[in-house]
């Protein structure tokens, strides 16, 4: 449904994505994951015409955005970081120009914004100025106003910022219901809702794709990292025994808490060792207050990933000062045999 | 069509639902008003003073014919410094509010935001006019001004109002601070009328020059019921001017991002 390739935009000297290339079939929820200043709202504006790309294309229903962009607008729905509203309008003669100009016919107007309005719940106030809506309500309409003239592509910017822990629910649910027959890409920074509601991810830094898959697979990557985490008391003998006799033990650390308890972090191959575990520091005459299995996270992941990339970049510019010095050599040798 | 007919609508709602509309329509009718009145008394006692002079067999002179022509010469300059006020916010305000983002996505031309967007803020001038046409009632009460220079005169105002909110227009697209477009359409409108005022000292070619670029001076024939089709060219190509100058602020604002 959407395939976007070497997409590559500057604003001037600066790069904000670079050489980005996915695509999304139809009907499936991608979510776009990545820190402040990432590049996902320059994507997103590409992606609905907003602004052009540098370099690159992009495909919405095999139609080139830029060279179709009224046939391929209309397939669009867009939900910006920002939510485009014309406060002095109420909620209904909003939404009644949004219709008229997304070219949904004349006829199929009224009904269509009886079923938006329904929809995100604003019947309480579609005659209300957009000026005196609350910033949930206000997010609701941007919602209505992606929606109103039912596209086959929903591209949200962030679409649940600025709501309350209620309303992100309800929007969460929204979303996933419209990815039964939308294709819909989501820009978040929050992790669970990721999880939650997407069916693929599409983690990017610095402008490029850093990871791309399933949630379950990008947490399943990096379950490598699972531990148990433990509290017991004793003494630090029968800790230090036990921790040397017990091989599952290997690489544990502890700290000492208040008085004689320990926090235990003992990293694991396997979870189903952990009830040998506990029967090990019983055994070593310990008593055990606590027991609990981490597994990494998608937070987890994609701190890894975004950490990951800025160590390489100091690595790579450290490598090049060496140099200097050999050239600046070199060259006074030159001047030297002059 | 329909689409540009979509975007007047708003334009018109969004301006009628601010306070913006109302300020300007009734700073108008006051300004206007006022001059009327003067122009009215004014000419009302010459032409009766000097009717007693020369008694009445000389030239009879028309006083509606004559107060219309005054009126529309203030007309012009009144409009001259309200239309910063009509335009300031036309693209300013859609920049300010992010809005531009639900227009550039949606399945619209750049034209036929240009075009819709333009249409509202002329329609708005039609509005003023009408309001003006209502201020010279007594005019039609004692005895009426004849039709044709009338409309003609009005015709000029509005291919002046053309010109000068096209330009108004593009101000605005420059910007995303309502008040930096008015105070930089103002200052236009204040050159122009300088060109006028300064049009009529200064050696011939100085002159000649002002002059051409003087609004209020391509008006006069106008006024005098005179139909040029020159003048028409001048505010023609004034109104095609600011167009293609905001058309061309617009695009260059999506590749800029």
């Amino acid at each position: 449904m959407i395939e976007v390739s070497g997409l590559t935009k500057y604003y001037g000297d600066f790069r904000a994505v670079e050489d980005l290339s996915f695509t999304v079939n139809r009907g499936e929820i991608l979510g776009f994951l990545g820190p402040n200043g990432a590049g996902k709202t320059t994507t997103m504006r590409v992606l609905t015409g907003y602004m052009p790309p540098t370099r690159g294309s992009c495909r919405i229903g095999g139609l080139d955005i830029f060279d179709d962009a009224i046939p391929v607008k209309r397939k669009i729905g867009y939900l910006p970081e920002n939510v485009p509203l014309y406060p002095e309008l109420t909620v209904r003669e909003y939404l009644l120009f949004v219709a008229r100009i997304k070219g949904v016919p004349a006829p199929e107007i009224p009904a269509g914004l009886d079923r938006i309005i329904h929809k995100c719940g604003l019947e309480s106030v579609r005659d209300r100025l957009i000026r005196q809506l609350s910033k949930g309500f206000r997010q609701r309409v941007g919602l209505a106003q992606a929606l109103v003239h039912d596209p086959e592509v929903i591209v949200l910017d962030e679409p649940t910022i600025g709501l309350d822990p209620a309303q992100i629910r309800e929007v969460r649910e929204m979303i996933k219901g419209l990815g039964r027959d939308h294709t819909i890409i989501l820009s978040t920074h929050i992790l669970p809702e990721v999880s939650q509601v997407c069916d693929r991810v599409l983690i990017i830094n610095r402008g490029r794709i850093v990871a791309e898959d399933t949630p379950e697979r990008l947490t399943q990557a990096a379950t490598g990292q699972i531990h148990a985490e433990g509290l017991v008391a004793g003494s630090e003998d029968a800790l230090q025994r036990c921790l040397q006799a017990e091989p599952l033990l290997a690489g544990a650390t502890c700290q000492r808490e208040e008085g004689d308890r320990w926090r235990l972090v003992m990293p694991l191959q396997d979870a189903e060792v952990r009830p040998r575990i506990a029967r090990a520091l019983v055994e070593a005459g310990l008593d055990l207050y606590e027991f609990s299995l981490h597994r990494a996270t998608l937070e987890d992941v994609f701190l890894q990933l975004i950490t990951d990339e800025e160590k390489e970049k100091p690595a790579a510019e450290e490598s090049a000062p060496p140099d200097e010095p050999a050239a600046a050599a070199s060259a006074s040798d030159e001047e030297v045999s002059q | 069509m329909k689409t540009v007919i979509h975007i007047m609508q708003k334009e018109l709602k969004s301006y009628f639902y601010s306070p913006i509309a109302y300020v300007t329509l009734t700073l108008f009718m006051l300004v206007s008003g006022f001059v009327f009145f003067l122009i009215f008394t004014d000419i009302s006692e010459r032409t009766a003073m000097s009717g007693m002079g020369m008694g009445m067999g000389s030239d009879p002179v028309n006083v509606p014919q004559l107060v219309e022509r005054y009126f529309l010469g203030w007309l012009s300059t009144i409009l001259l410094f309200l239309i910063p006020l009509i335009t300031m916010g036309v693209y300013a305000e859609e920049k300010k509010k992010g809005t531009f983002e639900l227009l550039f996505t949606s399945p619209l031309t750049t034209l036929q935001i240009v075009f819709g967007k333009y249409l509202a803020n002329l329609a708005f001038c039609l509005v003023l006019f009408a309001g003006s046409v209502l201020l010279q009632a007594p005019l039609f009460l004692s005895g009426a001004p004849d039709a044709g220079p009338m409309c003609v005169g009005y015709l000029g105002l509005i291919l002046f109002a053309a010109g000068m909110i096209s330009l108004g227009n593009y101000l605005s697209s420059l910007t995303e601070n309502q008040i930096i477009a008015a105070i930089l359409t103002f200052v236009l409108a204040l050159l122009l009328w300088f060109f006028n005022f300064f049009s009529e000292s200064g050696t011939e070619g100085v002159k000649a020059i002002l002059g051409y670029l003087s609004p209020l001076q391509h008006l006069e024939d106008f006024q005098r019921g005179v139909l040029d089709l020159s003048h028409s060219v001048y505010f023609l190509s004034m109104a095609f001017l600011g167009l293609f100058l905001t058309y061309r602020t617009l695009e260059s604002l999506r590749w800029r991002g």
